[in-house]
């Protein structure tokens, strides 16, 4: 069981290729985070695997629990079992986010059957509470006018409904407060279990404090150039991109 | 599989944006006692007369109008030349089968009935309505409100009953909100008027639930071309809504109605459609109140389908403290212009009026809105806002805003803004991503678009409108 990724390549419309051969295995129960510097692919690559059709795939496939992935519609791909947490999440005006919600996971039930509205509250309000979030946020349109911190909390919230099989959290730490870090971590880490791949991408070390990765990768230039533990990630905190870059350039 | 505008242009997906009309696509062989023939003269005009045993008066307004249709030009200086399009020789502007409307579903002829349990109708009259009726071509075919409002004294009838049974009451207003010369659609509605209804309701009833006429289209080269005259005495208040709808034809349909409401001293008239045509049907359509002294007239118009719709609901304020409101909702798809809009005419002081309207453009669907708000100089306190917000999903749509507000005087407040949004090829794939298709993501964003819109509907029609967009969007997935 597990989330594969092999010798992936995939490019702009403009033919500017992008990822340069990625691979990486995230199998179920097991934290993996991917650093890199800016430029480097790292939200090329969640983007890639989610589906998205700014980037045609020139080679390479992505496979959930054995099964093709690329093959799939982006929907597809998320009613199988794939979540991408958004660095940016896209604002959707009028539609409230229980209804967002509540939609998202009516269209994984068989045609026909109909959400139990009351089960639904009651599993939302019990992840806002976890998540620390206002009983408002239900009402409010999904990302409309939500502050930084807010939207990544939201894309969190949006995930643990959903109870994908493999996470993909791209950037979920970047504009964050110390707090909501905290608040943030608090519901990855309540995501963690042996039936479910997470995915991490970062800049820094400081979100691994807070969710500790079974397992560190390391991407430069479209591909992975080093994979390690935990002790990888403080490895790069204390000497930086460069000294990767180089030696990825001497291994090669 | 990805979402180019330029993919939406094949047949296979003009057919598939079709796919919705499941519901009203049907009919049944054609059982007309009296049919008025292709094209228009004026032997068409006396048939038409003959066979509703119109009074006299009736014959020469006909008549008359008649003669400003044929001599009004055709409207293609300002509106689409699409208008060119229809051929008045092969429509045929009179088909019934001589019957009067039946007070009870058990009398209607079975496909009639049929057509109405297929549409929901007697259902919805069992739910929640005050009354019902149902035109089937160019006559209604049920008529019924429940008993207690005809003890207040209330009037639901055909337009054909009330010309002349009510004719005390029906006279002095016909043609008086919308003359004959308004412009070529309404000359032409009222040479043949038929169907439609007559609604009075006496000073100070107030009418708890709703009253709805569902006009329905079943032959082919018809025009249907119901006339509706909805007078509130003084402090009434009613709720009038009309739904629409005809099979798809391999020629096009036309409808051409005219609708007068008076809103007397402090009435309140609301007046809901929810239109699904098929994207064949001309929909040209005169709609206009009068509000007197603090009366509020609503038009609450959603147009979904057709070929072309041309409809600018408005209210002519004339007494102080009058309220006009138009707040409309237009969705064009592939093959469809929906030119809609308001007409707003301040005429007493202290009057106010409202415009909300809000289109949507799918695939190579046009939407264009007219306003006109007008509040002339020797006035003093007159308000008007108008909002136009549209949506385009993929750039081959196409929007327009023609707004026109004349304000002269300097005592008066008016507002204007306009807005054009898009649902982009990242706000669809942030939907998707969490397991929405295509479809039902475009579909989310239309309703999140509209939301504000649609609590003004009563609930019943706004989960009907819910549920058009949804087969809409489904359908223009390409």
């Amino acid at each position: 069981m597990s989330l594969v990724i092999t010798d992936l390549h995939a490019t702009l419309e403009d033919g500017t290729e992008i990822l340069k051969g990625v691979s990486l295995e995230i199998p179920a129960g097991e934290v993996h985070a991917i650093m890199g510097p800016n430029g480097s692919g790292k939200s090329t690559l969640s983007k890639v695997v989610a589906g998205h059709e700014s980037y045609v795939v020139t080679g390479g496939s992505v496979t959930l629990d054995g099964v093709d992935v690329l093959e799939m519609d982006i929907d597809e791909r998320s009613r199988a079992g794939i979540f991408l947490a958004f660095q940016y999440p896209h604002e959707v005006p009028g539609v409230s986010n229980a209804n967002f919600i509540r939609a998202a996971l009516q269209a994984r039930l068989p045609k026909g059957e109909e959400l139990d509205a009351v089960a639904y509250y009651k599993d939302l309000y019990t992840k806002m509470d976890l998540l620390e979030m206002d009983r408002k946020f239900t009402a409010r349109a999904v990302n409309e006018g939500f502050s930084g911190g807010e939207k990544k909390r939201n894309e969190i919230l949006q995930m643990m409904m959903l109870d994908p099989k493999y996470c993909i959290l791209d950037e979920t730490d970047s504009g964050l407060d110390i707090d909501a870090l905290k608040i943030v971590a608090k519901g990855v880490n309540a995501m963690r279990s042996p039936d479910r791949g997470i995915l991490m991408i970062t800049h820094y070390q400081r979100l691994l404090d807070y969710i500790a990765p079974d397992h560190v990768h390391v991407m430069a230039a479209g591909k992975i150039v080093r994979s390690g533990g935990p002790e990888l990630a403080l490895e790069l905190e204390e000497k930086g991109y460069d000294f990767l870059k180089e030696d990825a350039l001497a291994s090669a | 599989m990805s979402y180019d505008a330029s993919s939406t242009l094949d047949l296979e997906t003009r057919e598939a944006i079709d796919i919705d009309r499941s519901k009203g696509d049907f009919s049944f062989p054609e059982r007309h006692k009296y049919d008025a023939g292709r094209g228009l003269t004026e032997k068409t005009v006396h048939y038409i007369s003959d066979v509703k045993d119109d009074p006299e008066w009736v014959r020469e307004f006909r008549l008359k109008a008649l003669k400003v249709f044929q001599d009004k030009p055709m409207p293609t200086h300002w509106a689409t030349k699409d208008l060119d399009n229809i051929d008045f020789d092969i429509i045929r502007y009179y088909l019934s089968d001589g019957e009067k409307p039946k007070r009870s579903w058990d009398e209607v002829p079975p496909e009639v009935l049929e057509t109405f349990e297929r549409l929901g109708i007697p259902e919805q009259e069992r739910a929640f309505l005050a009354g019902v009726e149902a035109q089937y071509d160019s006559e209604a075919s049920y008529s019924n409100m429940k008993e207690e409002l005809t003890k207040l004294g209330v009037i639901f009838v055909n337009s054909t009953e009330g010309l002349k049974e009510h004719e005390e009451i029906f006279r002095p207003w016909f043609g008086k909100v919308i003359p004959t010369g308004d412009n070529k659609f309404s000359a032409l509605n009222s040479a043949v008027f038929s169907g439609g209804s007559f609604i009075y309701i006496p000073k100070g009833v107030k009418l708890k639930q709703p009253l709805q006429a569902y006009f329905r289209i079943n032959s082919e080269n018809f025009g249907q071309f119901e006339r509706t005259l909805i007078i509130a005495d003084e402090g009434a208040e009613v709720m009038y809504m009309e739904g629409c709808t005809a099979p798809k034809f391999e020629t096009s349909t036309l409808h051409s109605a005219v609708v007068e409401l008076v809103a007397l001293k402090g009435a309140k008239i609301q007046y809901v459609t929810v239109q699904n045509w098929s994207s064949n049907v001309f929909n040209l359509v005169t709609k206009r109140g009068l509000a007197m002294e603090d009366a509020e007239v609503r038009w609450i118009d959603c147009n979904i389908g057709s070929r072309l719709t041309m409809k600018y609901p408005g209210v002519i304020m004339k007494g102080e403290r009058a309220r006009g409101e138009v707040i409309s909702i237009a969705l064009a798809n592939t093959g469809q212009h929906q030119d809609t809009g308001a007409k707003m005419i301040h005429a007493a002081n202290n009057t106010t009026s409202n415009v909300v309207s809000k289109s949507i453009s799918v695939g190579e669907g046009r939407s264009t809105y007219r306003g006109q708000v007008h509040i002339p100089k020797h006035l003093k306190g007159c308000k008007n806002n108008t909002e136009c917000d549209a949506l385009l999903i993929n750039s081959h749509s196409r929007t327009d805003t023609y707004p026109a507000i004349t304000v002269k005087g300097n005592q008066h407040a008016t507002q204007h803004e306009a807005s054009v949004s898009q649902v982009s090829e990242d706000m669809l794939f942030y939907m998707q991503q969490r397991g929405l298709s295509e479809g039902q993501a475009m579909s989310l964003a239309v309703n999140g678009f509209i939301n504000d819109l649609v609590r003004e509907f009563p609930m019943e029609y706004s989960v009907e409108l819910k549920r058009l967009i949804d087969l809409e969007m489904e359908g223009s997935v390409g």
